[in-house]
């Protein structure tokens, strides 16, 4: 079975941006150690080259759909496209929502992909986490081990 | 490679991001206003009080894009204000770092933004599903300068191994000419690149552009030379204060920049190319005369092959300075704070990028003023859309809708809508 990855997407610089990285680095010594988890910051380009060749992703970042601040959204990416206008938006247009439909047009997307988005609050330049988003961190890692669980055992093994 | 962070509606600071509203009159453009966000303000706020070494990390934050160009403004100016000097390999290995994010970020926008408009394509992901190689190599070639600024810059995406004086730690020999290899496959996919994008439909639009780069007495400008400019400007960065202003204009609530006495001015990679063909590299000039440019290019919509041909000359570059390179004894030169005021301009991949600090004694920030390219080009981005779409005026929306964008795109504005104006607005009366 090809590799299995996890990525974490964010800016440590930039209030709620961290979550994604912060799930990334307390996932370390908690998964088997055959599945990498890498942080990124962001560019569609690096998320792209890091989908390339897994046979299965889960992504965490963080989101604005409106939700409460916290709350945790799960996307199954490899059966539809993101939806416009949920992740962030980046100065340069080319983030994760590009990546991942980028894979997609060009044959590269794990078979299996799930975004986890956490909802934030703020994304002041500068600012640290919101608590709410904070108190999301743990229950989002819990959320990427069961991804990766399912992954291990498929529904239909 | 940030800002996605920010969210028009989320953040109060960001005003009108990418917002470009045309008014059209009895089928004439009677305005076209550009409304972009402009972080530096923020970030010459938040360097007040500051030690003068936190400058280089602080404002490569300011855009995700060219973090470099944000880090050799400020570290130029500061050491200026210091009374230090870095050279020999030190200085070559900042303008190979500033290679790495020219292939990088020129590469972005030549395949992920801007060809599309010339293909009829909505985005760079309907361009790839009828152009997979080609797409392939636009993220290859794009990888490569990544990988010099991970290799220099501790990391891919605002690079933090950058300090007044040089840097925190320098490579060896050998770690570095493991890139010679892919640089040269980057250079030959650049050439092709340049090919790929001179076959493309131009419009016929030119006119007679006040061009404003750096020159310098032997190099394609980076980090280094006098501002010039096509009509005969040639200044120290001292002076930039006294040859240009920002001043309000009646059909904008933005400052706009222009020279003193004069008007506006363009900056960038037509610029630059105009001013500064003879200090291109052979490959360079042999692959920009083969793809039909002149020794200088006066139409905005043919900077997408002056891009290619700078991705030419970068991967070149950064070959000259790996081939030569010898690992320094040490990583940076002493520095010591004292008072001082400092200027620095230095080449982004968009355009000339302005800085000034002003530090106290002990090298605290007093003071710092920012001028990056974009703004810079805003009046003349909207001198174009005025003058450029008379003879589109009729078309229907979306379509007039695509040639705003694609004329903003000419400039690889870094505004945060490059790909899709959210806010466009023609006002037909």
């Amino acid at each position: 079975m090809a590799a299995t990855i996890v990525i974490g997407v964010g800016s440590r610089s930039q209030g709620d941006d961290a979550v994604g990285l912060e799930v990334a680095r307390r996932l370390g010594g908690r998964v088997p150690a055959e599945i990498a988890v890498v942080e990124q910051d962001g560019d569609g380009g690096g998320i792209f080259e890091a989908l390339a060749g897994a046979g299965a992703a889960v992504i965490v970042d963080a989101a604005l759909s409106g939700a409460p601040p916290g709350s945790i959204n799960r996307w199954d990416a490899a059966a539809r496209p993101l939806p416009a206008g949920m992740l962030r938006v980046s100065t340069h247009a080319f983030g994760l929502a590009e990546a991942v439909e980028l894979a997609r047009a060009l044959g590269s997307l794990p078979a299996r992909c799930t975004v986890l988005a956490v909802e934030a609050g703020r994304f002041g330049i500068g600012e640290a986490m919101s608590p709410a988003v904070a108190a999301a961190i743990e229950p989002a890692v819990q959320a990427v081990l069961a991804e990766l669980a399912l992954i291990r055992e498929p529904a239909d093994a | 490679m940030v800002r996605k962070v920010i969210k028009v509606d989320n953040l109060a600071r960001v005003e009108g991001e990418g917002a470009l509203t045309v008014t059209i009159r009895d089928g004439e453009v009677k305005s076209a206003e550009l409304r972009i966000f402009e972080p530096p303000r923020f970030f010459e706020a938040f360097l007040r009080g500051r030690a003068f070494g936190e400058a280089p990390d602080i404002t490569a934050r300011i855009c995700g894009i060219c973090p470099v160009a944000y880090q050799m403004s400020s570290v130029h100016a500061i050491e200026r204000a210091l009374g230090v000097e870095v050279g020999g390999e030190l200085r070559e290995l900042r303008r190979l770092l500033y290679c790495g994010e020219w292939i990088e970020s020129h590469t972005l926008h030549i395949y992920m933004l801007h060809a599309p408009d010339f293909l009829g394509y909505e985005s760079a992901i309907a361009m790839a599903r009828d152009h997979a190689a080609i797409v392939q190599r636009g993220l290859a070639l794009k990888k490569v300068g990544n990988e010099l600024m991970s290799l220099l810059g501790g990391r891919e995406i605002h690079p933090i191994n950058v300090r007044v004086g040089g840097f925190y730690k320098v490579p060896d020999r050998a770690r570095l000419r493991e890139m010679i290899e892919p640089l040269k496959r980057a250079r030959d996919m650049a050439l092709e690149t340049v090919k790929w994008v001179a076959g493309f439909d131009f419009p016929d639009r030119s006119r007679d552009y006040e061009f404003v780069s750096l020159r310098h007495p032997e190099e394609y400008p980076l980090n280094a030379g006098q501002i010039v400019s096509s009509r005969g400007l040639a200044i120290d960065a001292a002076d930039y204060e006294t040859h240009f202003e920002e001043v309000h204009v009646p059909h904008s609530t933005a400052l706009q920049a222009r020279i003193r006495g004069r008007g506006t001015y363009l900056l960038g990679p037509m610029a630059r190319y105009s001013l500064n063909f003879d200090r291109l590299p052979a490959v360079a000039r042999d692959a920009a005369l083969a793809a039909g440019l002149g020794r200088t290019c006066i139409n905005p919509y043919r900077s997408i092959v002056v891009r290619a041909v700078e991705v030419v000359f970068a991967c070149e570059e950064a070959l000259r300075i790996i081939e030569g390179y010898e690992r320094p004894d040490a990583p940076a030169v002493p520095v010591a704070p004292r008072a001082g005021v400092g200027w620095a301009a230095t080449e982004a991949p968009r355009g000339m990028l302005w800085h000034r600090y002003r530090l106290d004694e002990d090298g605290t920030i007093l003071e710092s003023r920012i001028v990056p390219p974009t703004s810079q080009n805003q009046a003349s981005i909207e001198e174009d859309l005025t003058l450029y779409l008379k003879d589109w005026v009729n078309l229907p929306d979306d379509m007039l809708r695509h040639r705003c964008e694609q004329t903003v795109r000419n400039y690889d504005p870094c505004i945060s809508c490059a790909t899709h104006f959210l806010d466009l607005r023609i006002d037909r009366g």
